[in-house]
Parts: C-alpha cells; sequence; structure tokens
C-alpha cells in the first residue's frame, strides 16, 4: 500500500468514525433525554445543510467549477419531496412514514439531478466562469418559477397551474405560490438524516478516489493537459455537477419534509452563498471539513442567542476569526506538530494491520 | 453536567419556593417569539417592547399574576422560528406570545400542535396560520379579512370606483389580501383597471405606477408593508400622480422609515385597529409610556402585543394556570379559556371562537400632517 493510498484511507475512515461516533453521542442524548429542545430541534437541519456542504464541495473542491445555485437544487428537492409526500399520502392512502420519505427524498434527488444535467450539458462545454454565472441565474429562476407554481391533488390526481390558481373542485393544495408547499405532515428523522449523510460521503469519497475522481480532478488542477491525455472534459465535470445536483436534491427533501411549510424565500442566492461559505471554511476538496463546518455554522448562531441582537455580528468575526487562524503558518505549523504524534500511531497500526 | 444540572434545579425550585412563601402571585412564563433582527425587525421590535410595558405594568401592580417576558429572535425566517421556539421552551416559557409574522407562526404553531404549546400571536394574519390547529390564536384580522374589510370600506365611504393594485407576489400577506380584495371588489361594484406585481428585491416602480397612472386609477391599493409603499410614494410623487393610496396594516410604520419624507404620505389611508393618536384614556397612557421608554411613537403592532400580554392573563386566570404548570398542560386549559373570556383593549372589544380568529370592528385611519386620524 502506498503512502498516499494509506493517508487516503486513514482519511476516510477518521470521516466515518467521526460522522458515526456523533451519531452514537446524539441519538444516546435522546434516549436518556440529556439533550435540550433547541439541540434536538437542530438536528434534522443540520444533516441538510451537511449533504448540502459536502455536495457543493465535489463541485467546488473537486471539480473546480463554482456552482452559485445550490440553493435552487435543494429548493427544486424540497418541492418534489413535498409534492411526492403529499401525493402518496392523498392518492396512494401510504401511511407508513418512512417509506414516504424514502420516496420523496430519491424523487427530490432525481428532479434535482435531471435540471442539473440540463443545465450542465450546454454550460459544462464552455470554458471560464459560465456555470457560476448560469447557475446564479438559475437559482433566481427557480425561485421566481415556484413563486407562481399552483400544485393540488384531487381524487388521487396532481392538478398543475402556473401563474393562476385553476384548480379542480375539492382541491388539497400542496403548492400554493408564494405560500410555498403547504400542510406538510412532517416525516423527516434524524436517522433519515444520518443515512443520508452516510450515503453521501460513500458516494463522494468513493467518486473522489476512484479513476473517474482522479480524471475529474485532473480536469480541475490542467484542462488542457488532461484534454491532450484523452480524458473527456465534459464528461467527467458533468459527472461531478450532476451527482452534486441529485445530492443537494436529497438533502432538500429531507429539507422540506422536517417542516410544516417550505417558502421559496427560504432559497435565495444568500442561501447558495452560505452553503458556499461551509465549503470554503471547511476547506476546498475537504469533505471532513465540510461536513465540520456545516455543522458548527449552523449550530453555532444558535449557541450565540445569549448575546440577543449582536449575535450575526459576533458570528461574522468568529469567521474572519477562523479563516485568520487556519491560514496562520506559525498557528498550523503547532497544530501539524501536535498532532502529529497521534498521526504516526494511527499509520503504524493501520500498517501493522495491512502487514497481518 | 447532571450535576449542575440538578443543582440549578434545586435552587430553581428553592427559589420558587420562596417566592411562592413571599406572595401568592402565580409568575407566569411567557416567551414573545418575533423578528427582532432582519428585514422584519421593526414588527418584532415593536410586539417587543408593546409586551414589554404590558408586563412591566402587570408586575407594578402586584396582582394576583406576576409576567416573567422570555424573548426570542426568529429573524423572519421558518427555520430559525423553530430553534427559537425550541429555545423559549428550554428557557421555561408557558405559553408563547407570538410569533409576530405570518410564515413564521405557521412553522412554528404547527410544532406547538404536536407539542402541546399554546399560541397568541398578535400580529400574524395570514389564514394558514391558525387553519387546521387548535393551539394558536390572533389578535388581529387573518388576511383575507383585511382585503375584503378594505373593499367594503372603499365601496361605502364613496372613495372611488378605478382601482389599481399593486401587490409583491413573492409574499404570502400581499397575496392573500389581494385575492379577497379582488373577489370582494367585484362583488362591490369596484373596477379593477390595472393590477401589478413586484417581489422582495424590487426597488424601482416606476412601471407599477405608471400603469396605474395610464390607466387612470382613483384608488392605489397596496397591499404591502411599508418599505416598498415607500417606494411606490416617492416614484407617485415624482410623476406627479395624485390617487388616494390605501394600505393595510403592513403600511403602519410608513412614518418611521428613515430618510422617507413624511410629507409623500400625506392622504395615504390604512386599515388599522390602532391609532397612537387617539384620545381615549387607555391609548394616551400605553402612548405616554411607550415613548418614555423607547422614545417612539407606537404602531399598532405594539399595541397587538400589550394586548395580547392583557389577554394572556386573563385566560390563565380563568384557566387556573399556576406557576409549576407544563406547557402542555397549560394548552389544553388557555384553549378552552380562550372561548370564553372577552377582554377590552386597546385595539378594540375583541371574542373568540374555537378556530382562534377574533371578532372585533375594522376601522380606518388616514394620514394627516404626518399623525395617523381616525375619519
Amino acid at each position: 500500500m502506498t503512502r498516499a493510498k494509506r493517508n487516503r484511507l486513514i482519511y476516510n475512515i477518521v470521516t466515518f468514525v467521526l460522522v458515526i461516533g456523533a451519531f452514537i453521542l446524539l441519538q444516546s442524548m435522546i434516549a436518556n433525554k440529556s439533550i435540550t429542545r433547541s439541540l434536538k430541534g437542530q438536528l434534522v437541519p443540520i444533516c441538510c445543510w451537511v449533504v448540502m456542504a459536502v455536495s457543493l464541495n465535489l463541485v467546488i473542491g473537486i471539480s473546480g467549477e463554482l456552482s452559485l445555485g445550490h440553493a435552487g437544487f435543494m429548493s427544486v428537492g424540497a418541492y418534489t419531496g413535498a409534492v411526492v409526500s403529499g401525493w402518496l399520502l392523498n392518492a396512494c392512502a401510504i401511511e407508513n412514514t418512512t417509506l414516504r420519505l424514502v420516496l420523496a427524498i430519491v424523487a427530490g434527488g432525481i428532479m434535482a439531478g435531471v435540471m442539473g444535467a440540463l443545465i450542465g450539458i450546454p454550460v459544462l462545454r464552455l470554458r471560464g466562469d459560465y456555470l457560476a454565472i448560469v447557475t446564479l441565474a438559475f437559482g433566481e429562476i427557480i425561485r421566481n418559477l415556484v413563486n407562481v407554481l399552483y400544485v393540488g391533488v384531487a381524487d388521487g390526481r396532481l392538478a398543475f397551474s402556473f401563474l393562476n390558481k385553476k384548480m379542480p373542485e375539492g382541491v388539497t393544495m400542496l403548492v400554493d405560490g408564494a405560500k410555498g408547499a403547504v400542510k406538510i405532515k412532517p416525516v423527516s428523522t434524524f436517522t433519515a438524516g444520518f443515512v443520508l449523510i452516510m450515503i453521501t460521503l460513500l458516494v463522494v469519497l468513493n467518486l473522489v478516489n476512484s479513476r473517474a475522481g482522479r480524471a475529474i480532478k485532473a480536469t480541475r488542477d490542467n484542462r488542457i493537459a488532461a484534454e491532450s491525455m484523452g480524458v473527456p472534459v465534459t464528461k467527467y465535470k458533468m459527472m461531478a455537477f450532476v451527482t452534486a445536483a441529485a445530492l443537494a436534491g436529497m438533502a432538500g427533501a429531507l429539507y422540506g419534509l422536517n417542516s410544516s411549510t417550505v417558502v421559496p424565500t427560504q432559497f435565495t442566492f444568500n442561501q447558495s452563498i452560505n452553503v458556499l461559505v461551509f465549503v470554503v471554511l471547511g476547506g476546498l476538496g475537504n469533505v471532513l471539513g465540510s461536513v465540520i463546518s456545516a455543522t458548527l455554522l449552523t449550530v453555532l448562531p444558535e449557541m450565540l442567542r445569549a448575546f440577543s441582537d449582536y449575535r450575526m455580528l459576533v458570528y461574522a468575526v468568529v469567521l474572519i476569526l477562523v479563516m485568520i487562524f487556519t491560514n496562520n503558518p506559525l498557528i498550523r505549523s503547532v497544530m501539524n506538530s501536535a498532532i502529529a504524534p497521534l498521526k504516526r500511531t494511527l499509520r503504524g497500526k493501520k500498517q501493522g494491520g495491512d502487514i497481518a | 453536567m447532571k450535576k449542575v444540572f440538578a443543582l440549578l434545579m434545586a435552587a430553581c425550585m428553592l427559589l420558587c419556593g420562596v417566592s411562592a412563601l413571599a406572595d401568592e402571585a402565580v409568575t407566569l412564563k411567557i416567551a414573545h417569539i418575533g423578528p427582532t433582527t432582519g428585514a422584519a425587525a421593526l414588527y418584532g421590535l415593536a410586539t417587543l417592547h408593546g409586551a414589554e410595558i404590558a408586563a412591566q405594568e402587570i408586575n407594578d401592580a402586584n396582582g394576583a399574576f406576576k409576567i416573567e417576558l422570555i424573548n426570542e429572535d426568529d429573524e423572519h425566517n421558518v427555520e430559525k422560528v423553530i430553534n427559537a421556539y425550541n429555545a423559549a421552551l428550554d428557557a421555561g416559557a408557558q405559553m408563547i406570545l407570538g410569533t409576530t409574522t405570518s410564515k413564521p407562526c405557521e412553522a412554528a404553531g404547527a410544532q406547538g400542535y404536536v407539542d402541546r404549546v399554546f399560541f397568541l400571536t398578535p400580529s400574524a394574519s395570514s389564514t394558514a396560520v391558525i387553519e387546521d390547529k387548535d393551539n394558536v390564536f390572533q389578535i388581529c384580522f387573518t388576511d383575507p379579512n383585511q382585503g375584503s374589510a378594505s373593499a367594503q370600506y372603499i365601496a361605502e365611504h364613496g372613495l372611488g370606483t378605478k382601482i389599481a393594485v399593486i401587490y409583491n407576489n413573492a409574499d404570502v400577506y400581499s397575496t392573500g389580501i389581494r385575492d379577497t380584495f379582488v373577489a370582494e371588489a367585484a362583488d362591490k361594484g369596484l373596477e379593477i383597471v390595472s393590477e401589478t406585481t413586484f417581489t422582495d428585491e424590487t426597488t424601482d416602480f416606476s412601471v407599477q405606477v405608471a400603469d396605474a397612472q395610464n390607466n387612470g386609477a382613483e384608488i392605489v391599493f397596496l397591499p404591502m408593508y411599508y418599505t416598498p409603499a415607500s417606494l411606490i410614494l416617492k416614484v407617485a410623487a415624482d410623476k406627479d400622480y395624485h390617487p388616494i393610496f390605501f394600505g393595510v396594516d403592513g403600511m403602519d410604520g410608513i412614518l418611521g422609515v428613515e430618510g422617507f419624507d413624511t410629507s409623500l404620505a400625506e392622504g395615504v389611508m390604512l386599515l388599522t385597529p390602532f391609532v397612537a393618536t387617539a384620545s381615549d384614556e387607555k391609548t394616551v397612557n400605553f402612548v405616554a409610556k411607550y415613548q418614555e421608554a423607547y422614545g417612539e411613537i407606537p404602531i399598532q403592532f405594539a399595541a397587538d402585543a400589550y394586548d395580547g400580554i392583557y389577554i394572556l392573563v386573563a385566560a390563565a386566570e380563568k384557566a387556573g394556570i399556576t406557576s409549576d404548570m407544563e406547557p402542555e398542560e397549560v394548552c389544553d386549559l388557555m384553549i378552552a379559556a380562550m372561548q370564553e373570556i372577552s377582554v377590552d383593549g386597546l385595539t378594540g372589544s375583541m371574542t373568540w371562537d374555537e378556530s382562534g380568529a377574533v371578532t372585533k370592528t375594522p376601522m380606518a385611519a388616514t394620514i394627516v400632517n404626518g399623525e395617523y386620524v381616525f375619519e
């Protein structure tokens, strides 16, 4: 086993162990009721933002394209999930919440993936920052479209309408224009969120460490060199982008089904930038970093409630401090030397195990 | 962690015990939830301040009840409001005065319906706030009532027949009022000559205003919050277009917009249950206290929340709420009590039915010389 492979294996194991450990810890806290309501209420949103950050990292960190409309894919997933879940309950009378949730998440992922493919096909053929511009526009277009989208279910059939609300008799509204997706029966659970994170990590880490992943990274590092080696750039960029879009759609479905209502204003450009902040702060291309930063930055504003109106000011200061500290060479060298023994023991053990 | 918690609990029980011995007053832990930061902060701060004044009055009166007010910020955000709600319950809240704005109230109220927590919202006016839930009650009118009441008011007072409507199609509040206004206007023989929309990001309203002007509208109906309304008034003044502008409760606060020339708002009419310049004793007293404490004239939302505290106390008295009751227990008792009480507050005389909607008479005010005046 080469040194690089070993490092990668350790990194992946650490990532999974941390996520699984956090899940077990939180579950045991829920079991013996030592968890605050506040933290318990944030568990599902945290899972969603972690998936969002990891999937965006796949686009930005691994394939080197800038996407500014990730919240757009999330909203596609959230709305699809709400409609599918509402339709299943109304038309097929599926009472099993887990089944509804799983089907809704799958549908959300497929819808967002298709949207991602539609955008990717023309745009990823171009060089330059076109993806950033187009995804930015996509996010806004989606938001304005769902603002005037009406979806209802009557006699087991879905009714769609744009702009003016013309619905059949006896309709139950699922999406009501600016009122957003309404009367959702919340079915999301923390366990589902955990499973989604695990799936995301498996998909992303496997993709990154595969032949395709190396090709994706090659197109990021030097497009011309990759092309001259016969790597089909568009194909590999599409692979990363569509995967990320589908994962964001799945996160969106989970997010939407966690609340009784979803509104278009939740998925603005600001929200996309928020996810971008998670990715940048966690480190471009660093999946574990995205998981940690998405978790901490979601919980942080709530922990700062004691500062009341000044908490977003404190939040900004914390962000700046983190950026300064993680980029300070002195602090980095101190940190590295502090964890070096730990790394060595881990490596040694791993090596021993491999030989045996 | 557990030890610290146990100690805290013990200390808390000791304190409660001591205070119970000192006097028989029941302490109600009420959480105010509203946007005290962000774009809708003016409303959240108004409801908070109104509630604070009422709580102060009740505590000073040394009556049967004491109020402990907890405040949590929801940023007018559907995700954050759940966090605020959970934080309030973690802080020991027994009931919620809130939330201030509609969409967050819909989300938090649904969560409260599952958890059995009582909500009394001062100003969340969408129908979805009270629909399918027995635990949420309103102090203000629902949006549909505002839209149809506006159309009725315009028709009955003969303000004009050619009407332009400008509304925010990305906003529940705005579209909700617009829908019922248009429906009621048709019934009352009012003609909608122009209908234009905008979204939260719109800053240039010249197209919308020009459309109203070109179609000869005598009245421009503005079902929106005060910020876009202030921009519309500016554009209309620049175009030398002077119809009657008719707003709803979201227009309240337009005189407080920083950098806004209040002379532009002269003659603007709005549907409101509260006017700070009214001369009845209650209003004068409230306005004086509010000005002393916060240095500004209270808007309708402040009056709603002020009434809210008194309504909660009246219902708690009826229901026999005590200091140590859990939110779940309080919820069912309060729901029953709310349907039996009648409260005479700043915003009128109010009663409630089991739907959670309030019954009171609508009133409209006009802005004259920079002040709201009832007709």
